[in-house]
């Protein structure tokens, strides 16, 4: 709390606000003992999350230290890391997008999330509302259960201060990271909330994903919006607005995309019971699974819950599944969301995405070598849909043989490519799936000084950005360019 | 460390009060974002991305003084960590700072400023000797 009172005192934050969840970014690499120590001092003293609180992605995969070559330091400092989060009650779900897997956000409420893309994605798509929470502060604030009130969560601070006219629409997925490097670069400021205006702007989540986490990487921001698109810029006015969004909340049936699809019981006797809230969250198949553990279902009745199946993959994985399967309940399938409100103010500055520019930013990626050590796909972690994706490019082809393809995703999307087949299909071109880690996280400087690294594809413009600091040659290129650069070990263009 | 330099400073910045006790030391200072993640090898306190402007230059007993802060959370462990090491710079002195740093200075206990007025990053030089009020809003600049 005191650490949250200097926080707060700092940014001339006139009181607290309650939070529902904390999403805490404490990976080993980051840490080093110095902050394990301290979280494992407060676990000693008897913290305990009071709110909802998931973690995100760690240093290691388990499964893979040895053939990633990583020293087994870090997997030593990771079960320290996992022992605490346990201790303190956390839901350990290791991924950076809990906002697509795991913890919706929903409009209007604080929340303490940390990892910067789980925090402009809440802020922008959803219109949540969080501060950077960096990891001690996401700690502290799942203790007390609060955050110093300043930033993003007063209205004012969420109007658009400068307007972002795109002519160049972006098509690939990746040209969407690419649009995020090329507006962060140029506002580079926390307090700075850009708004996108352009025709035909209608991005898909892993879009908004990519875009989002490129531009708080690249510029530190925190929140976008995107008119027509995002909950609080459903005009240009809008998002300009000097008028409090508090009670001007609506949601408009033609932007909610698929509000709680898949409801779609195998069986539709009249004697059902449903839990389906309407899609159950984690924590829901959690209690539910505390509720049912240990009791049976009257023979009689059918009993229906339904889920996503990334949750489903995570609830299988912590035993709650079983619990409730045990009972003889059946876990169904789905889930999505969306919201806008406001009112008129000047840009304080302004951004003009011309035809080209997207363009420009690739080639601002220069090998010093045509040749291509590693290729990675991460930061943020993989969708379903991007592992597809990749799962299409990479069936019947092989890794060239002094080449390295590393992937990164969740556990829960990892265990529902693995059901579809996407994994067979990467695994047997060569390519390695790691599964709760971002790239960056994993000690990169000693795998440098291991096996020599040098040349980073990769089509994550943040990844591309980040791992310069580790002595990288980062060269920013779309999907099918990484692909074919992991294919054939020469870097096209 | 406090109090070794006599004479009146040369120039003096003004702000809105920072966290952190008085300290003094030689400025460094960069016209880029910093952040401990993107930029440093904390293993040996000297910034590690080839285009930073600061490249190869130890912030160790420094004090920072940089226009932003980068993206990236990662920060807010490292400084403290830095610090248990000794490799930490002395201060951080931003015009603009995103919650992250201010985070990551008040766990490492490191004394942290931003927005002064005029532009410390425009003001300062490399080399110059500061000392840091945070609790008055202050920094005094003497000179190389």
């Amino acid at each position: 709390m005191e650490f949250q009172i200097e926080v707060g005192e700092f940014f001339a934050a006139e009181d607290f606000v309650k939070v529902r969840s904390a999403h805490v970014a404490a990976d080993a690499e980051a840490l080093r003992d110095e902050g394990i120590e301290f979280l494992e001092h407060i676990c000693a003293v008897g913290g305990k999350c009071v709110i909802r609180t998931t973690t995100n992605p760690r240093t290691v995969d388990f499964n893979h230290v040895d053939d990633v070559g990583q020293n087994p330091i870090w997997s030593q400092r990771e079960r320290r890391i996992i022992d605490v989060f346990d201790g303190l009650g956390a839901h350990r779900c290791d991924t950076c997008i809990n906002y697509q897997t795991v913890d919706q956000p929903i409009f209007g409420e604080h929340l303490a999330w940390g990892d910067t893309g789980t925090v402009i994605y809440a802020n922008s798509v959803a219109g949540a509302r969080s501060n950077f929470e960096a990891g001690p502060a996401a700690v502290a604030a799942s203790i007390t259960g609060r955050v110093p009130r300043y930033g993003f969560h007063l209205p004012t601070q969420r109007r658009a201060t400068v307007r972002v006219e795109i002519d160049d629409l972006p098509v690939r997925r990746s040209d969407w990271g690419a649009l995020g490097c090329l507006i962060g670069r140029q506002i580079n400021d926390y307090w700075k909330v850009p708004a996108l205006l352009g025709d035909g702007l209608r991005p898909s989540p892993d879009k908004l994903k990519q875009l989002g986490s490129a531009m708080a990487s690249y510029g530190s921001v925190a929140m976008f919006h995107m008119v027509g698109v995002t909950p609080e810029a459903p005009t240009e006015a809008a998002a300009f607005g000097d008028q409090e969004p508090a009670g001007r909340i609506s949601v408009r049936p033609g932007d909610i995309e698929s509000v709680y699809r898949g409801f779609e019981p195998e069986s539709s006797k009249a004697d059902l019971v449903v839990f389906s809230a309407p899609q159950l969250s984690l924590y829901e198949m959690s209690e539910l699974a505390s509720h049912f553990d240990g009791r049976s279902v009257h023979t009689d009745t059918r009993v229906y819950l339904t889920t996503s199946s990334t949750i489903r993959g995570e609830a299988e994985r912590l035993g709650y599944l079983r619990a409730i399967e045990n009972a003889g309940a059946v876990v169904l399938t789905g889930v999505c969301f969306y919201l806008m409100a406001f009112g008129d103010q000047e840009p304080a500055g302004r951004i003009s995405v011309r035809p080209g520019d997207i363009e420009s930013v690739y080639r601002g990626f220069e090998p010093e070598s045509s040749k291509a050590d590693l290729v990675v796909f991460s930061a943020p972690q993989l969708s379903l849909y991007e592992m597809s994706e990749l799962a299409s490019h990479f069936d019947g082809r092989s890794v060239h043989t002094d080449t390295r393809v590393y992937l990164t995703t969740s556990s829960t999307i990892r265990g529902e490519a693995e059901r579809l087949g996407y994994l067979r299909a990467i695994e047997n071109a060569g390519a390695v799936v790691l599964t709760g880690v971002c790239f960056y996280l994993m000690a990169p400087h000693e795998l440098i000084d291991r096996f020599g690294y040098r040349t980073l594809v990769t089509d994550s413009a943040k990844l591309a950005n980040i791992i310069a600091g580790y002595g990288y040659n980062p060269i920013f290129r779309p999907t099918e360019i990484c692909v074919e650069a992991a294919i054939s070990g020469e870097i096209p263009w | 460390m406090v109090g070794v330099r006599r004479g009146e400073p040369d120039v003096t910045l003004h702000g809105s009060p920072g966290f952190g006790d008085t300290v003094e030391g030689p400025a460094l200072v960069s016209g880029q974002g910093f952040s401990a993640r993107y930029d440093l090898d904390r293993e040996a306190g000297k910034f590690s991305r080839e285009s930073h402007d600061l490249f190869g230059e130890s912030v160790v007993g420094a004090i920072l003084v940089v226009p932003v802060s980068k993206g990236g959370i990662a920060t807010s462990w490292m400084l403290r960590d830095m610090a248990s090491r000794n490799l930490a710079p002395n201060g951080l002195i931003f015009h603009t700072t995103n919650p992250v740093m201010v985070q990551g200075a008040v766990l490492a206990n490191l004394p942290i400023m931003r927005g002064l007025s005029p532009a410390a990053h425009e003001t300062i030089q490399t080399g110059d000797w500061l000392r840091m009020i945070p609790s008055d809003g202050l920094v005094e600049v003497w000179r190389r």
